[in-house]
C-alpha cells in the first residue's frame, strides 16, 4: 500500500472523532439512564432505530428534516415516558436483572412492531439538501453532514450539562441518583425525577437514530450492532459516567479509526481489546463510582 | 384441594397450547384443503433463504418468484396432477443455522428437492448436508467453491453465476474503459474474496496494478474510516465487492466522502433490491454486472413473459435479479421432474443435466462437469435520471454470451474428465 502521508493520518484521525460523536450520543443516553436509575436499558438501539422510523414517516407525511430534529427526540421521549411509567417503575428496587430482561425483552417487540409496520427490508434516507456533498477541511475532504453530527452532538452535551448542572431540577435529579431515600425525606416526589430522567435517555436515543439514518439508511435491526459498541463505550467510560462516557466514545472512535488505517481486518476487534485492557487496567472504567452494580 | 386445582390448570394450559398451535398451523399451511383430499403428498421443495438480515431485501424477492414458479407448475397441472410446494425457512445468514433447517427440510418435511440460499458461505453449509443426503440442491447464490471438485456432488446444481464469471465480464468492460489502478474494498468471507481473485485474474490480461485491498466484515454500518485511505491511494477504479446493506451504505458513503468525483466505483454485483433500498443517489453512475434485469424483455420472449407472469401475481411490481434465480433455481427443477416424470433424485439429476432452457433470460444450460449454469452476464450502470418505473433503475451497457470460455476449465476444479 502506498505510503501513509500526514494529512491521511490527521484526516483519519478525524475520520475517528467523528465516529465518536455518534458513539457519544447513543452512549450518553444510555449512561445517563444506569447512572440515575440503575437501569441497563437493553431498548435503547430500539429507541434509536424507532426514532430513525419517526423521522422517516414524518418526512414521508411531508415533514422535513429541520423539524425533524425537534419532534423526533419529542415523540420518542413521550414514548419513553410511557414505557417508564406502565413497564419500568414497577420494578424498581427488585434488583438489576428485572429492568434487564424486560427492556431487553421490548427491544425484540419493538423491532417486530416495526417489521410490521414498515417491513422487513430497510429504507433509503437522503442527507438533506443543505448538508450534502463534502468540504475541505485542509487535510482533505470530509461529508459535510458528518461535520453538523458532530456539531449537533456537541450541542446536546451542552445542553445536558447546562440542565443537570446549573438548574435546580438537575440538582434534584443528582441528588436522586447519589440518595434517593434522603432526596424523597426531603419532601421530592423521586419516581417523577425518574421518570424524566428515561425519558431524556430516551429522547436523546431517538435523536441519535434520526441523525444516524442519512448515514446508514434505517432497517429495523439498525439498533443491534451500535447497542453493542454503546455497551462498551459505557463501560470504558464507567458505567453511569456522562464525562466517561464523552471521554470514551471519542476514545473509541479514534481507536477504531487508526486500527482501520493499519490493520481493518482487526477494527470490530480492537474496541473489545480497548475494552479488557481498561477492565484490567480500572475495573470500574475511567470515571466509573464503584459499588454501582452492586 | 390446592393440589387438584395446581394439575387441573396447568391440563388446562397444555390443552390450550395444543389447541392453539395445532391452530396455527392448520390456519398458515395453504395447503389445508389439499391435505385433507389429495390423494398423494405434494412435491416439496426447501427454500432456506436468508429472509432476516442485511441481505433480507434480496431473499425475499428469491421467495416471490420462487412461488411463482411452483404456482405456473400446478395451473399447469403439476406432475400428473400432484402439485409442488414452496417449503420456505429463515436460514439468516449463519451456516450453522442453514445447516439445521436444511436437515429439518429433508428429516422432517420431506422435501425432495432443495433450492435456495443467498450467501457464497451459506450455501456450502447447505450444500454440505443435501450432499451427504443425496438430495438435489438447485444453488442460486454466487460461489465459485460450489463448482469445485472438492464440493460438488452430482446432486448439487448451481442456477446462479459464480464470481468468476461475474467479475470477468465487469473486468474486461471496466479495466479498458476506466484505467488500469485499481483498489479494493472488500468484504471479508467467501463471496468477497473470490470476487477479488476473478478481478485480480482478468486483470492479468490488462496488465492492471492493484493498489490494495482494504477488507470490512460482514455486516459493517460504518465505511468512513476505510474511506480516506481509499481516496489517498489514487485509483482509477475503487472495486467494491460486497452485498445486501453492505453494499448500500458503502455506496452512501462514499458518495457522501465525494469519491465518485475522481474515482469510477465498479461492484461486481449490483443488487436490483439494494439499489432500490438505498435509492438513486448512493449508486449513481457505479457499474457492475448481474445475472438479471427485466430490461431485457426487448430481446427476450422468455423475459417477457416471466416479467408479465411476476406482475400480474404480485400487482404490477417486477422482478429483481435475485427473484430472477429463486424463478429459475425452482423451475428447472420442476421442468426437470416432469420430463423424467418422477421425483426419483437419479432422474430428476439425468433430466437436468440434459436441459437446454430458455425460461427467463435467454439461453441456458448445466454444464456436465461442475453443473453450472452456462448463461450470459450483463454489464449495467446504475441510473439516476429518466426512469421509465420504479425498477427501471439499470442501464445494460454490454453483454456476455453464454460461453464456457468465461468459465474456469473442469480440469482447474479438480474434475476428471
Amino acid at each position: 500500500m502506498a505510503g501513509l502521508s500526514f494529512d491521511l493520518i490527521a484526516l483519519q484521525l478525524f475520520a475517528g472523532l467523528a465516529l465518536g460523536a455518534i458513539y457519544v450520543l447513543f452512549a450518553i443516553g444510555l449512561s445517563l439512564i444506569f447512572g440515575m436509575l440503575t437501569v441497563v436499558n437493553f431498548a435503547h438501539g430500539a429507541f434509536y432505530m424507532v426514532g430513525a422510523y419517526v423521522g422517516l414517516y414524518l418526512i414521508s407525511i411531508g415533514g422535513n428534516f429541520w423539524l425533524c430534529l425537534l419532534a423526533v427526540p419529542l415523540l420518542i421521549g413521550l414514548f419513553g415516558l410511557a414505557v417508564e411509567r406502565v413497564l419500568i417503575r414497577p420494578l424498581y428496587g427488585r434488583g438489576i436483572d428485572y429492568p434487564l430482561l424486560l427492556t431487553f425483552g421490548l427491544s425484540y417487540v419493538m423491532v417486530e412492531c416495526v417489521r410490521i409496520a414498515f417491513g422487513k427490508t430497510g429504507y433509503p434516507f437522503d442527507t438533506p439538501e443543505l448538508l450534502q456533498g463534502a468540504v475541505n477541511i485542509g487535510v482533505g475532504y470530509f461529508p459535510l453532514y458528518r461535520l453538523f453530527v458532530i456539531g449537533a452532538t456537541a450541542v446536546v452535551l451542552l445542553a445536558l450539562w447546562l440542565f443537570l448542572e446549573k438548574t435546580s431540577f438537575g440538582l434534584i435529579i443528582r441528588a436522586g441518583a447519589r440518595d434517593p431515600q434522603i432526596v424523597r425525606v426531603l419532601g421530592v416526589d423521586v419516581s417523577r425525577v425518574w421518570l424524566i430522567v428515561f425519558g431524556i435517555g430516551t429522547a436523546i436515543a431517538g435523536f441519535a437514530g434520526l441523525l444516524a439514518a442519512p448515514l446508514q439508511g434505517v432497517i429495523p435491526e439498525m439498533g443491534g450492532t451500535i447497542l453493542a459498541e454503546a455497551f462498551v463505550v459505557t463501560v470504558v467510560g464507567g458505567m453511569g459516567s456522562i464525562g466517561g462516557a464523552v471521554l470514551a466514545g471519542l476514545l473509541v472512535g479514534v481507536v477504531v479509526s487508526m486500527t482501520s488505517l493499519f490493520a481493518p481486518e482487526m477494527a470490530k476487534v480492537s474496541i473489545f481489546a480497548l475494552m479488557a485492557i481498561v477492565l484490567i487496567v480500572r475495573p470500574q472504567g475511567f470515571f466509573g463510582r464503584a459499588g454501582l452494580m452492586s | 384441594m390446592t393440589k387438584k386445582v395446581t394439575k387441573a390448570g396447568s391440563i388446562s394450559r397444555r390443552r390450550l397450547l395444543t389447541t392453539a398451535s395445532a391452530g396455527a398451523v392448520l390456519a398458515v399451511s395453504p395447503f389445508r384443503i389439499n391435505l385433507l383430499q389429495a390423494q398423494e403428498a405434494p412435491i416439496k421443495i426447501g427454500f432456506p433463504v436468508p429472509l432476516t438480515g442485511p441481505y433480507g431485501a434480496e431473499a425475499q424477492d428469491q421467495v416471490r418468484a420462487g412461488q411463482l414458479a411452483v404456482a405456473q407448475f400446478n395451473d399447469a397441472g403439476g406432475l400428473n396432477g400432484r402439485k409442488a410446494e414452496l417449503v420456505v425457512r429463515d436460514d439468516k445468514l449463519n451456516p450453522g443455522e442453514a445447516a439445521t433447517r436444511t436437515l429439518e427440510l429433508v428429516e422432517k418435511e420431506k422435501v425432495n428437492f432443495v433450492v435456495g440460499s443467498l450467501s457464497a458461505a451459506v450455501q456450502l453449509a447447505i450444500n454440505n448436508v443435501t450432499k451427504e443426503r443425496g438430495v438435489i440442491f438447485n444453488s442460486i447464490s454466487q460461489s465459485d467453491a460450489i463448482n469445485e471438485a472438492a464440493d460438488f456432488s452430482k446432486y448439487t446444481f448451481h442456477e446462479a453465476l459464480n464470481p468468476h464469471m461475474t467479475s470477468g465480464a465487469v473486468g474486461r468492460y471496466a479495466f479498458t474503459k476506466f484505467g488500469k489502478k485499481v483498489a479494493f474494498l472488500t468484504a471479508d468471507y467467501a463471496y468477497g474474496h473470490e470476487m477479488v481473485r476473478g478481478f485480480l485474474e482478468v486483470g492479468k490480461e490488462f496488465n492492471i496494478e492493484n493498489l490494495g485491498d482494504i477488507r470490512h466484515p460482514l455486516g459493517t454500518t460504518d465505511f468512513s474510516t476505510l474511506l480516506p485511505r481509499l481516496q489517498a491511494l489514487k485509483p482509477d477504479i475503487l472495486c467494491i465487492s460486497n452485498f445486501g446493506r453492505d453494499q448500500q451504505i458503502a455506496l452512501k458513503q462514499a458518495t457522501d466522502f465525494g469519491i465518485k468525483k475522481s474515482i469510477q466505483i465498479i461492484a461486481p454485483l449490483l443488487s436490483h433490491a439494494s439499489r432500490v433500498a438505498a435509492g438513486p443517489q448512493a449508486f449513481e453512475g457505479v457499474v457492475g454486472g448481474c445475472s438479471f434485469f427485466w430490461g431485457i424483455e426487448d430481446k427476450f420472449a422468455s423475459t417477457k413473459a416471466f416479467n408479465d407472469a411476476f406482475r400480474k401475481m404480485y400487482d404490477g411490481k417486477l422482478p429483481t435479479d435475485y427473484g430472477a434465480l429463486g424463478y429459475g433455481g425452482v423451475r428447472t427443477v420442476l421442468e426437470a421432474v416432469r420430463g423424467a416424470g418422477s421425483v426419483e433424485t437419479d432422474k430428476v439429476v439425468a433430466a437436468l443435466e440434459a436441459l437446454k432452457y430458455d425460461y427467463y433470460k435467454g439461453p441456458q444450460y448445466y454444464r456436465k462437469c461442475d453443473h453450472q449454469s452456462v448463461q450470459s452476464v450483463l454489464v449495467i450502470k446504475s441510473k439516476s435520471k429518466d426512469m421509465k418505473n420504479e425498477s427501471d433503475v439499470f442501464e445494460v451497457l454490454s453483454t456476455e454470451e453464454p460461453n464456457e470460455k468465461n468459465l474456469r476449465t473442469c480440469d482447474a476444479l479438480g474434475h476428471k474428465s
